[in-house]
């Protein structure tokens, strides 16, 4: 097909420029910019106030070479390890294959209901989330210890990575939910049949003849909750970190030590590794989403 | 019934009561808490009141905050879906040159770039650009991380409409304009709502951008102040709480409400990034 053939309305390719022009320059200055910025300010001393603020030093990797002897920063990232293991590839793949997988055969105001409270789970402002988690985990008065009969357990300060793996996962499994639905609809009624008759049990009628189907979903899955959940920054609304990092995840790293303590230069080298652990997940799906087309 | 299938059938039921109470509990706070004369963090059938809704008018950013995200929410879903648009249009009719990479470095730069990995370079780029304690920045920085999904979802759907309608409306006469205006954009209708929706929730949610680029509390949205309310020291005024979150989530209850009526709550690729 020619260029004048494909462009049905006229456009023309400077029409075409100007209109793609105001969003590039937006995602340009607010994407792009933003990720080389890291590099340069992150091969700085560059600090919020004090001396460093008005005569940045070059100090080129020192900042990474001062993140990996940082037992902060190693501590950071296990605790970053632990919250997308537990609550992304565990929890919500999980939680979301078996929702999805028992919804299939509940009545039908079981499965809207259902639907609808994990859904608002996932799309209510993170704030408003937060304080019900809060208020859900509070020591005096919460109604997990009412109705666990575990008065005075504080939650959010005694088991603070748990706590917020749970919430996580009661966050955002509906999005695994909605795709596995979608998933399990492709899969054929007549092969789930014919593993019924010939007596497989549940377990096998999943690893056998669901999974074959949906394999490609579940790696587009765990491949995007897990970039999601490494950059969620909710858990700040919790915990804030604490108590003692305990929590601190490396979003969380990242706003206490460079926008809280000001030291924005080493802040920036710690977004710059994050960018490329970022990177390494996004190039996986990409590649994954080719090769399917 | 067989007693295997018997057992298994309770298993079934006990694992939907399960995840039921799962999800519902910690939001029930947010339905009778509102209500209830004397709330407390403890869920409990409240005595019924609209004396907590007074109440808001008391706290001088209770309201003001709640404007401020109608504000910031607007502005950025007018952007992301007028600016989508335009270059989702022209890359989907045009074949501009590099058109491919165009659009897969928008893809990986989305999933890349988030708000939380880019949040010191972010703030340093409108310290620099005088643009702190700037809600317009806000709006800006908001526009630019949810452009890049909206153009790719966008673009879709220009490429599922048929070109025929605008070769018809050229022959004609109209010009270029006239197509887009009166042919194109009631055909993209849906297309244009679902992304104005996204983005009109992903903003009105947001707490991370506001809460590092604004500073004067006036300017704040509903998001940060929920947070203030409860995280500085003293005792948590629950009243104003209960009542304040109810009157921030709403929205976004009444748009699922009317999407899921409407279009059904389906797949839709990455509706919230």
């Amino acid at each position: 097909m020619s260029d004048r053939a494909a462009d049905a309305a006229g456009l023309g390719r400077p029409r075409a420029a100007a209109f793609m022009a105001p969003a590039l320059l937006l995602i340009t200055a607010f994407l792009v910019v933003p990720a080389l910025w890291t590099l340069v300010l992150g091969a700085t001393n560059y600090r919020l106030t004090g001396l460093a603020a008005a005569n940045p030093q070059f100090v080129g990797t020192g900042n990474i070479t001062e993140a990996l002897s940082d037992p902060g920063f190693g501590w950071s990232l296990w605790l970053t390890l632990l919250f997308v293991l537990g609550s992304a590839i565990f929890g919500q793949s999980l939680a979301g294959l078996s929702l999805a997988w028992s919804l299939r055969s509940a009545p039908k105001v079981v499965k809207a209901v259902v639907e609808t409270l994990v859904l608002m789970a996932w799309i209510l402002p993170s704030s408003v989330v937060a304080f019900l988690w809060v208020a859900y985990l509070s020591r005096h008065g919460g109604t997990l210890n009412a109705i666990l009969q575990t008065p005075g357990t504080d939650w959010l300060i005694q088991h603070p990575m748990a706590s917020i793996i749970v919430f996580n996962i009661w966050r955002g499994t509906a999005f695994s939910m909605l795709l596995f639905s979608a998933a399990l609809s492709a899969v054929p009624p007549s092969q789930m049949e014919s593993a019924r008759l010939v007596g497989a049990g549940t377990l096998a009628q999943l690893r056998d003849v669901v999974f074959p189907h949906i394999r490609g979903h579940v790696l587009t899955n765990t491949l995007l909750i897990s970039l999601w959940t490494f950059n969620d920054f909710t858990p700040y609304l919790l915990t804030a970190g604490g108590p003692n990092h305990a929590t601190e995840i490396l979003p969380v790293f990242i706003y206490n030590r460079a926008l809280y303590g000001g030291e924005l230069g080493y802040g920036s080298a710690i977004s710059f590794l994050m960018l490329i652990i970022n990177l390494v997940i996004a190039l996986f799906y990409v590649r994954l989403l080719r090769e399917r087309r | 019934m067989s007693p295997q299938a018997f057992l298994r059938r309770v298993g079934f039921v006990l694992f939907l009561a399960v995840v039921t109470a799962f999800w519902a509990l910690p939001m029930l706070w947010l339905v009778t808490a509102p209500f209830d004369a004397h709330p407390g963090l403890t869920v409990r059938w409240p005595e019924w009141t609209l004396d907590n809704f007074r109440r808001l008018s008391e706290s001088p950013y209770a309201f003001s905050s709640l404007r401020n995200s109608v504000l910031l929410a607007g502005g950025a879903m007018i952007l992301v879906t007028v600016f989508g648009a335009l270059a989702a249009y022209a890359l989907s009719r045009v074949h501009v040159p590099g058109r491919g990479a165009i659009l897969y470095g928008m893809l990986l730069l989305s999933s890349i770039v988030t708000g939380t990995a880019a949040m010191v370079p972010i703030f340093q780029l409108m310290f620099t650009l005088g643009l702190i304690d700037d809600r317009t920045g806000v709006i800006l920085v908001l526009t630019g991380g949810l452009l890049p999904a909206a153009i790719f979802v966008l673009k879709d759907f220009m490429d599922a409409t048929p070109r025929s309608y605008e070769e018809s409306a050229r022959v004609f006469g109209a010009s270029p304009t006239q197509v887009l205006r009166h042919v194109v954009l009631p055909i993209a209708r849906p297309g244009l709502a679902t992304i104005a929706v996204w983005a009109l929730v992903n903003a009105w949610g947001d707490f991370l951008t506001a809460y590092i680029l604004l500073r004067d509390p006036t300017k704040t949205p509903a998001g940060v102040v929920m947070y203030t309310f409860y995280s500085e020291g003293g005792q948590a005024n629950l009243p104003l709480i209960s009542a304040f979150s109810v009157l921030y989530a709403l929205p976004v209850v009444v748009l699922y409400i009317f999407v899921s009526r409407r279009y059904g709550f389906r797949f839709h690729g990455g509706i919230k990034s």
